[in-house]
């Protein structure tokens, strides 16, 4: 021990050579991460306080900003119907399609849990629509599965079911096209859900065994529990995309009809790019932030009242 | 008794087998519909929507799409397309490689609160700061080129960094002590010990970059002008609108073509898709 002191104490006095600094992992760690911290502060935290300050001017981008104070709020809440309808067209598709789109992924990890030779094949086949499903490409294959003379009314009928709807031009059944393109894409919540599956011990479906529980006994008291932090997980990505959705509706509804379809991002987007009011914009970005960050955050909050962590 | 057991043990495999490949046939029914779609008259796909296959086959849709409209062809398109996604997608690896490393093996003054920071990056959309985003690169004169879309790729990705600060925490500490003993630099232990290392989540990080900036329809829709820089997924959808006529062969035929490198990535990279999207859940 008291050989030690004098150590330190002549080390401290050598001064450090710039390469001996620079390979300190103070500031290599920096020197690593500069990158990201120069990106998030001039793609995120500027534009972000840009877009504060935006919020609350009147902007076209082609003459200066011009402050309004609340305007842009009191416009969007009180006097502009169309930012209701945006609104509720989004809710009402998060509302459906992101339950949906996890109930269907956990059915069929469920299904393809069990073990067989086919199950890398029947994994890949049902994830594929995931990985295709936000393009344009399958936006566009959509509108045309959805035409009154589409092939989802051909096949309808094909079975017997005298359908002549059009999906797309209904206030009650536009949305819906969209929503059944959400749950197309349960690929990869599925996969998520099978990660999750089979870290669950076998040792727990034993005991179940020996105590003579039933499959559903076994799904609601082992499987469900111990999938909640995976539940969890895909419910906050999950809701996040399903506010965000913008291409679907831009392509294949275009918020058609009476704005049954509009999303909130393609109203933003318009108010922002066709009408040149980007102030407005702003201001619908930061409501719509407010907005997922507050469910997040409750969501967050009430996690340790369902999700069910082993310690 | 152990007969009829094995019995009843083998019709429930049957079941679960057939159950599961009709289950799968109907969801994928819409895309061997677009496929087929893509060699049928144009006729064909309106009037008789639920036939599957083409009567006759043709081809000459890929000929009359591949034309493309506005005096440019799909050949300039998927052009466009193989550069936005393949430089962003060159950048955004090696940047978050570089930052993984720095977060992963490097302590440093507030990396806590930078680690925060990065994940907030990955939890922000892009739909929340597009507006702000665009106003910037058009004060720097930059919107009509790819700047704008392919440069902040260039600066880590939250999902990326991610995915590299996880895969390199896997790796013993006791490698970078010995490279250290023989006189080798933090700086030098990157590229000579951990990147040789990490080519799985370098390949995880590639594959899904490239997926996203394929498909990326709204940073073009914002960014571009002029057709001559339109990738296929802006392009596809100005030639599916009306005023360019409604010839629904070629629609599909080029939108089949949109997703071949997607199916390639996805019939080759599939492990490293399935292990990507298990181990981080990575939205797919």
């Amino acid at each position: 021990m008291a050989n030690k002191v004098p150590k330190t104490v002549i080390l401290r006095k050598q001064q450090k050579t710039f390469a001996q600094r620079l390979n300190s992992q103070g500031v290599a760690g920096y020197v690593f991460t500069a990158l990201f911290i120069v990106g998030f502060l001039a793609f995120m935290i500027i534009p972000m306080a840009m877009s504060f300050g935006f919020a609350f001017t009147k902007y076209n981008i082609l003459s200066p900003p011009q402050f309004n104070g609340l305007d842009n709020f009191k416009q969007m809440f009180t006097n502009d119907p169309v930012f209701w309808q945006s609104f509720k067209a989004t809710m009402y598709y998060v509302v459906f399609s992101v339950p949906m789109r996890l109930i269907m992924a956990l059915l069929i990890a469920l299904l393809l849990v069990k073990k067989s030779k086919a199950s890398g094949l029947y994994r890949a086949l049902f994830y594929l629509p995931s990985i295709v499903g936000s393009s344009v490409a399958i936006a566009i294959l959509w509108k045309r599965m959805f035409a009154s003379d589409g092939v989802v009314n051909s096949l309808l009928q094909a079975v017997g079911i005298d359908c002549n709807i059009a999906w797309l031009g209904r206030t009650d059944t536009a949305i819906w096209t969209l929503i059944i393109l959400a749950v197309w894409q349960f690929g990869s919540s599925m996969l998520i859900f099978l990660s999750g599956l089979k870290q669950i011990p076998v040792a727990l479906y034993e005991v179940a065994d020996v105590e003579g529980a039933g499959p559903f006994t076994r799904f609601f008291k082992i499987t469900l529990p111990m999938l909640t932090p995976t539940v969890f997980f895909n419910l906050i990505n999950q809701l996040i995309n399903g506010f965000m959705a913008f291409t679907q509706s831009y392509i294949i509804t275009q918020g058609k009809p009476r704005n049954s379809t509009l999303f909130y991002t393609v109203y933003m987007y318009q108010n922002s790019f066709t009408y040149n009011k980007m102030g407005y914009g702003c201001a619908m970005a930061w409501f719509m932030i407010l907005i997922v960050g507050t469910l997040t955050l409750i969501l967050f909050k009430t996690q340790n009242k369902w999700v069910y962590y082993e310690s | 008794m152990k007969h009829g057991y094995q019995e009843t043990r083998r019709i429930h495999t049957i079941i679960y087998h057939v159950f599961t490949v009709i289950f799968a046939l109907v969801m994928l029914y819409p895309l061997i519909w677009m496929v087929l779609g893509s060699f049928k008259n144009s006729n064909e796909i309106l009037r008789n929507a639920a036939k599957l296959f083409p009567d006759p086959w043709i081809t000459t849709n890929y000929s009359t799409g591949w034309a493309g409209f506005a005096g440019y062809g799909f050949g300039t398109f998927f052009k466009n397309s193989f550069i936005i996604a393949g430089v962003s997608t060159i950048g955004a690896v090696i940047s978050s490689a570089i930052v993984g490393y720095g977060f992963a093996r490097c302590h440093f003054p507030l990396k806590g609160f930078w680690f925060g920071c990065m994940l907030l990056a990955m939890m922000l959309p892009f739909q929340m700061i597009m507006i702000p985003q665009y106003i910037l690169f058009n004060k720097m004169g930059w919107v009509g080129s790819f700047l704008p879309i392919i440069l902040p790729q260039w600066f880590g990705q939250g999902f990326f960094i991610f995915l590299n600060v996880q895969f390199i925490k896997g790796i013993p500490a006791d490698l970078d002590d010995a490279a250290t003993i023989d006189g080798c630099s933090i700086y030098g232990i990157f590229p000579r010990i951990i990147l040789p290392l990490i080519k799985p989540s370098l390949v995880t990080s590639a594959i899904f970059s490239f997926m996203w900036r394929w498909d990326d329809f709204l940073a073009p829709l914002i960014y571009l002008n002029d057709p001559s820089t339109y990738p296929v997924s802006y392009a596809l959808k100005m030639f599916s609108d009306p005023t360019a006529g409604s010839d629904w062969g070629a629609m599909f035929a080029m939108a089949t073509l949109s997703l071949i490198p997607i199916f390639i990535i996805f019939l080759a990279f599939q492990r490293y898709l399935v292990e990507g999207i298990a181990s981080t859940g990575i939205k797919g």
